[in-house]
């Protein structure tokens, strides 16, 4: 079942955002372990998921807190002050 | 009125004050009372509980308060201190005295406040804006977290510590807000409007602990009504454990404290998310591996049906087929070769029977001519010289003269 790779243009799992790889990611676990499979579909699946997961572990270990705030209409970034 | 000297009813002390004491505390109105009186001969010892009396101008009101309550008042006690005090009506047994159980004791002119408070309660309530219903669930997994509060108290720091090691991953969008005096309920409000502008997954509005007064402005109804009417859903967190204003009855959710507000707004934490990306790191290895175990399952069972099939078989009957095969011509051709054989035989015998030298034996003989061999049938046909074949040889005759 080829329609992993022909339903998006696939993009590097680099470029993604946590919930994109993670969403990404689940839905390749469940397409390896509900269907039928041809080989080499599932290897491709399975590298995919892979570089998945790692990306996602690199966005959680090198996550860090991003606050901002509202000042009249805009959003500013915000200064903790630091002590 | 002569007392009864046979009374049916025998009493001790210890009854009568028991008697007492449950008629006392069996009274619904006097187990939860607010008195106004002034305070005198506070005593503090180092149990860490409080006595005092109460008292106006025609009456005095023994009073106790435990340690732990004692600790959790807002204001210091002082002799001569106007107050209201809450608690109920108890018997103290060993020394025969009935006194207040004291829970919380407020300055005078606090109840003004309170009735506010009550009024406002009352009427937001009969409104519908604390119904359950409109009650709704935190995202489990906020991805922006608006926060309205001020930009200079604990609270936010303590927020922002809590996300941090709880869900780095999460925005935040701070509004900051003044949290008390006189322009904090607008600009409060103001905050959680453009905040929802920004539209956060969940709010978060928060204020430290403070007195009574300072918590004030979450109980001012501009706020109120703002928090309800707030399209991202609300986590208040203001003050203690034990302060509730109306913003905590009008919130989807009530957090005893700022820090508690940040941890019910942060369902899923960074370890959920560890140990769930180990989940499915395992579940695609494990799928895979499987898928592989299975295929080559298949391939070697396909392996073994085509040696089944495989023409080496064939080739190995054909052999065999051809080797009978070759068993029995061979078999049939000796037989025919001993019938062919036999023939030849009684051929040869009946060829001897007729043999013409047989004849010799009987007194015949060949006459041939010497020269040519031919045989001599007729007298014309005799040389001079000629061969006489008799049964056992042959002599030469010569032909006399005729």
């Amino acid at each position: 079942m080829p329609k992993q790779s022909s339903k998006k243009t696939e993009k590097s799992a680099e470029e993604l955002t946590y919930e994109e790889a993670l969403a990404e990611l689940e839905e390749i676990v469940s397409a390896l372990e509900g269907e039928q499979n041809q080989l080499e579909e599932a290897i491709k699946l399975f590298e995919r998921g892979q570089a998945l997961a790692a990306r996602c572990s690199v966005l959680l270990e090198a996550a860090e807190l991003k606050v901002r705030q509202v000042a009249g209409d805009e959003v500013i970034p915000f200064e903790e002050l630091s002590e | 009125m002569q007392p009864t000297l046979f009374s049916t009813q025998q009493w001790t002390v210890s009854k009568l004050t028991f008697y007492i004491r449950k008629l006392l505390e069996e009274n619904e109105v006097l187990q939860d009372v607010w008195v106004q009186g002034e305070i005198s001969n506070l005593s503090r010892p180092a149990s860490g509980h409080v006595y005092f009396t109460l008292k106006d101008a025609s009456a005095a009101l023994k009073c106790v308060m435990w340690k732990t309550s004692a600790a959790r008042l807002g204001i210091a006690l002082q002799d001569g201190m106007e107050v209201e005090v809450h608690g109920r009506i108890g018997v103290y047994e060993v020394s025969g005295q009935y006194q207040l159980y004291a829970d919380q004791i407020r300055p005078v002119g606090e109840g003004a406040l309170y009735q506010e408070f009550m009024r406002l309660k009352a009427m937001l309530e009969a409104e519908g804006l604390f119904a359950p219903e409109r009650k709704r669930p935190i995202p489990m997994f906020p991805q922006t977290i608006g926060i309205v509060t001020s930009a200079t108290g604990a609270a936010l720091r303590d927020m922002l510590n809590t996300l941090r090691r709880r869900l780095p991953l999460v925005q935040v969008i701070l509004a900051p807000a003044p949290v008390q005096g006189v322009e904090a309920p607008p600009a409060l409000a103001k905050a959680i409007q453009s905040l929802n502008l920004q539209s956060p997954d969940v709010i978060l509005l928060a204020r430290g602990g403070g007195s009574i007064e300072d918590l004030w402005a979450f109980n001012d109804e501009r706020v109120v009504r703002a928090v309800a009417a707030s399209r991202a859903p609300v986590i208040c967190g203001v003050g203690h454990e034990t302060d509730f204003t109306l913003c905590d009855f009008a919130a989807d959710v009530r957090a005893p404290t700022p820090t508690a507000a940040a941890e019910l707004a942060t369902q899923i934490t960074l370890l959920d998310l560890r140990a769930g990306l180990q989940n499915y790191r395992t579940r695609l290895l494990t799928t895979t591996l499987n898928l592989l175990a299975e295929l080559k399952n298949s391939l070697a069972s396909l392996a073994s049906q085509l040696r089944y099939v495989s023409p080496d078989r064939r080739i190995q009957s054909e052999r065999q087929r051809v080797d009978e095969l070759a068993r029995r011509a061979h078999a049939s051709l000796f037989h025919r070769i001993q019938l062919q054989s036999m023939h030849v035989k009684g051929m040869e015998r009946r060829l001897a029977s007729l043999n013409p030298l047989a004849v010799l034996a009987r007194g015949y003989a060949v006459v041939t001519r010497k020269d040519d061999g031919s045989v001599v049938a007729r007298v014309k046909q005799a040389s001079d010289e000629m061969k006489v074949r008799v049964s056992d040889g042959e002599f030469e005759v010569r032909k006399s003269k005729k």
